[in-house]
């Protein structure tokens, strides 16, 4: 027995199609926008680093006495963030109002999280690999960086600020 | 003509339910102590005995909800509509037996170290956090046992198509089918990450991983995941839930088209949940999130047949005017309640499903109490509520009971909707705060009074699905151990086409060209990616406890 095979497609079925099709062609377009032309971006390769030596080699910018911050000119600045096991060393930095600061943050033992409230800079703090994301603050106040990855038992307690003064 | 489902074959199906349901029973345990934890009230001191953290609980819980229930659900229903669609008994039933003890012995051998606080590295075991050697093991199991299940499904297909060529697979083996021949593909990602990596190291053989090439094995499976939870219930709503309804499917050929989709697009796509990794090019990040707005192409698909069968039953049951068919569907019909309250729930898990998946819009969000939000939405409702609803006619089905008070489960599935709608708002909202996720937010010092109403909230849903779940328990024992035979014979609903599925185009049920584009779109969307990766593997991270 054959029947004659086709492809029915109801009339609304069609248009719902079309429009399904359409509404994530604009959500593509709109997150695309915001990406390339607003610059809004996600962290990309920066380095690769010995989770083993990344705190314990004098030379490392996340050796004790190298983490923090570092003006590169007026208002623009880079932070050097150890993460380990529930702390972020340092935990605390001050940068005035309209700064320009640029993170990279590792992890010596496991994977942290890195969000810095009320912004875009959201990033995964992997042991090996080197975390990176710029972003300009002008609202002065207290910011929160929370680690948002499960990391043990101390996990609700690690986290730091950036206070921004007017 | 009709398949008669053997006892034995009832049986069969019906211990991989009682393993579900067990898992679920004490997986719930523990979700309403961390919606009372962020409330407020931290219950977990109270249990110090014989469970020693919040962690421990939550681990349990994402474990045993999210990869144990899922998964002996998914096996055992997948199992019955294979030999109910085909009308034929497995060609290889020992594949499917032995299948089926590989992951029972998987399932007890990851119990044991989860129980025992040895394994407190919740459900994404990211390393490297070490847990016992013998959580990983058992997670394998639990994997390849899956696999030989699904080659017993397979074969008997295969076996079914020799016999019937030419025929249209049936609708529900044909969805089936796919769910399996994903899963294969999309485990293959998490059976590398494990076998290379996590079990000799957590067995000394390795002195260390590398977290993020772990991290990218582990998602290559995560997201096809969502997919294999999904699928089954896909399943439910197209080719059982119009009959259920008093319908017909509206379109039999629109329906295929979207589990292929969902095939080949459900596994090019993991970088979605590594947004934020640092070792991940952007580029790829880009090229995942493209990927990701196609496959909610076949979901928008879903929506329109379901909803359009739906309304075709509601019309034909007298409903009338634009909204009155809803009316008219038979909400009394439990089975029927849960899964259509499961769908508008998955209306709202989608949209924020796709935020989460908007590429840099996911920096707000990304780890934020706004993803267990969504994910309570899908996973814990458009799956767990449509799975529900479909033991209100399955458990009766295998058991030949009575469905013990079936207005109770009218309640259960109207509770299970109120308390998840109260519980995922609050989430959405605490995530959009900034609180992250899998945090005890009651010990967290950065934790403003601002948000104490939003937590009191997440405690109060939490405590409606405390009720719904055990609600659904006691259903479904007392169903079980009832002595009341049943009057009426349950049967299997299995929904007709409003077009004789012969009429589908024969391209829809060849298996050959979407393979082919399953695997090419892999190659592309990952294999550059994995190259670079593996070639610079670095084995230094030693990782260890740290609960």
């Amino acid at each position: 027995m054959t029947t004659k095979t086709s492809m029915h497609i109801d009339p609304y079925e069609r248009t719902w199609m079309i429009v399904s099709v359409v509404l994530l062609l604009v959500f593509l377009t709109a997150v695309s926008v915001a990406g390339f032309a607003m610059g809004i971006q996600l962290p990309n390769p920066e380095r690769r680093v010995d989770p083993q030596t990344v705190a314990t080699d004098p030379d490392s910018p996340w050796y004790k006495d190298n983490v923090g911050l570092r003006e590169l000119a007026p208002g623009k600045y880079e932070a050097y963030i150890l993460a380990q096991a529930w702390q972020f060393t340092p935990n605390e930095i001050t940068v005035p109002a309209g700064s320009r600061i640029t993170f990279y943050v590792t992890s010596r033992d496991l994977q942290h999280g890195f969000k810095l409230e009320n912004t875009n800079v959201n990033m995964m703090i992997i042991p090996g690999q080197v975390s990176k994301l710029s972003v300009t603050l002008d609202t002065p106040g207290e910011y929160n960086f929370i680690c948002h990855e499960y990391c043990g038992t101390g996990h609700a307690i690690m986290f730091g600020k950036v206070i921004v003064t007017p | 003509m009709k398949y008669e489902v053997t006892p034995s074959e009832k049986k069969f199906v019906g211990w991989h339910l009682v393993i579900a349901i067990a898992a679920l029973s004490i997986g719930s345990l523990f979700g309403p102590l961390q919606a009372f934890e962020h409330a407020g009230l931290d219950l977990y001191p109270y249990l110090k005995p014989v469970f020693q953290s919040y962690y421990q609980g939550l681990t349990l819980h994402g474990v045993l909800n999210a990869l144990v229930w899922t998964t002996f659900f998914i096996t055992g229903f997948l199992d019955l509509t294979i030999i109910y669609g085909l009308k034929r008994s497995f060609r290889y039933p020992v594949l499917n037996k032995v299948g089926f003890w590989i992951m029972t012995v998987g399932l007890v051998t990851t119990a044991i170290p989860l129980l025992l606080d040895q394994a407190t590295v919740l459900f994404t075991f990211y390393p490297p956090l070490k847990a016992h050697w013998a959580f990983y093991l058992g997670l394998t199991l639990v994997v390849v046992g899956s696999w030989v299940e699904g080659w017993g499904m397979i074969g008997t297909y295969m076996a079914w198509r020799k016999e019937n060529p030419g025929e249209r697979t049936p609708l529900m083996s044909f969805g089936a089918l796919i769910t399996v021949v994903l899963w294969q593909i999309a485990t293959l990602g998490v059976a590398t990450e494990i076998l290379t990596m996590l079990l000799p190291w957590s067995l000394g053989l390795i002195d260390g991983v590398d977290p993020q090439l772990a991290r990218t094995f582990f998602w290559f499976t995560g997201h096809p995941l969502v997919y294999y939870w999904l699928l089954p219930a896909y399943i439910s709503w197209y080719a059982m839930l119009p009959k259920e309804a008093g319908g017909k499917l509206f379109s039999d050929s629109l329906a295929r088209l979207s589990f292929w989709l969902f095939l080949i697009l459900s596994t090019p796509l993991g970088f979605h949940h590594q947004y934020v990794d640092p070792g991940v090019p952007a580029t790829w990040k880009y090229v995942h999130a493209t990927l990701t707005y196609a496959v909610f192409f076949p979901s928008l698909l879903t929506a329109f047949t379901v909803v359009a069968s739906l309304e075709q039953a509601g019309r034909k049951r007298g409903g009338q005017g634009w909204l009155g068919w809803i009316r008219a569907l038979p909400w009394g019909n439990p089975s029927v309640a849960a899964q259509l309250l499961a769908g508008v729930l998955f209306f709202f898990g989608g949209i924020s499903g796709i935020t989460n998946a908007s590429y840099n819009l996911n920096l707000v969000l990304h780890n934020t109490a706004w993803v267990p939000g969504h994910f309570h939405l899908t996973v814990a409702s458009a799956v767990t509520l449509s799975f529900m609803g479909i033991s209100y006619w399955l458990v009766p089905f295998l058991t030949g009971k009575q469905l013990w008070k079936p207005k109770w489960a009218v309640v259960q599935s109207w509770l299970w909707f109120i308390g998840m709608l109260i519980f995922s708002n609050a989430m959405h909202v605490i995530g959009l705060l900034g609180a992250p996720r899998r945090v005890p937010l009651g010990l967290a010092p950065y934790v403003p009074e601002e948000w104490s109403g939003t937590l009191l909230r997440v405690g109060i849903g939490g405590a409606i699905l405390f009720v719904a779940v055990y609600l659904y328990v006691v259903i479904m024992a007392s169903t079980v151990f009832s002595k009341v035979t049943a009057t009426e014979k349950t049967e299997i609903p299995e929904a007709e086409a409003l077009i004789n599925p012969q009429a589908t185009p024969g391209w829809l049920d060849r298996w050959a060209p979407w393979l082919v584009a399953t695997f090419a779109l892999i190659l592309i969307a990952y294999g550059p990616q994995l190259i670079v990766q593996i070639s610079n593997i670095a084995l230094n991270a030693p990782g260890g406890r740290f609960w």
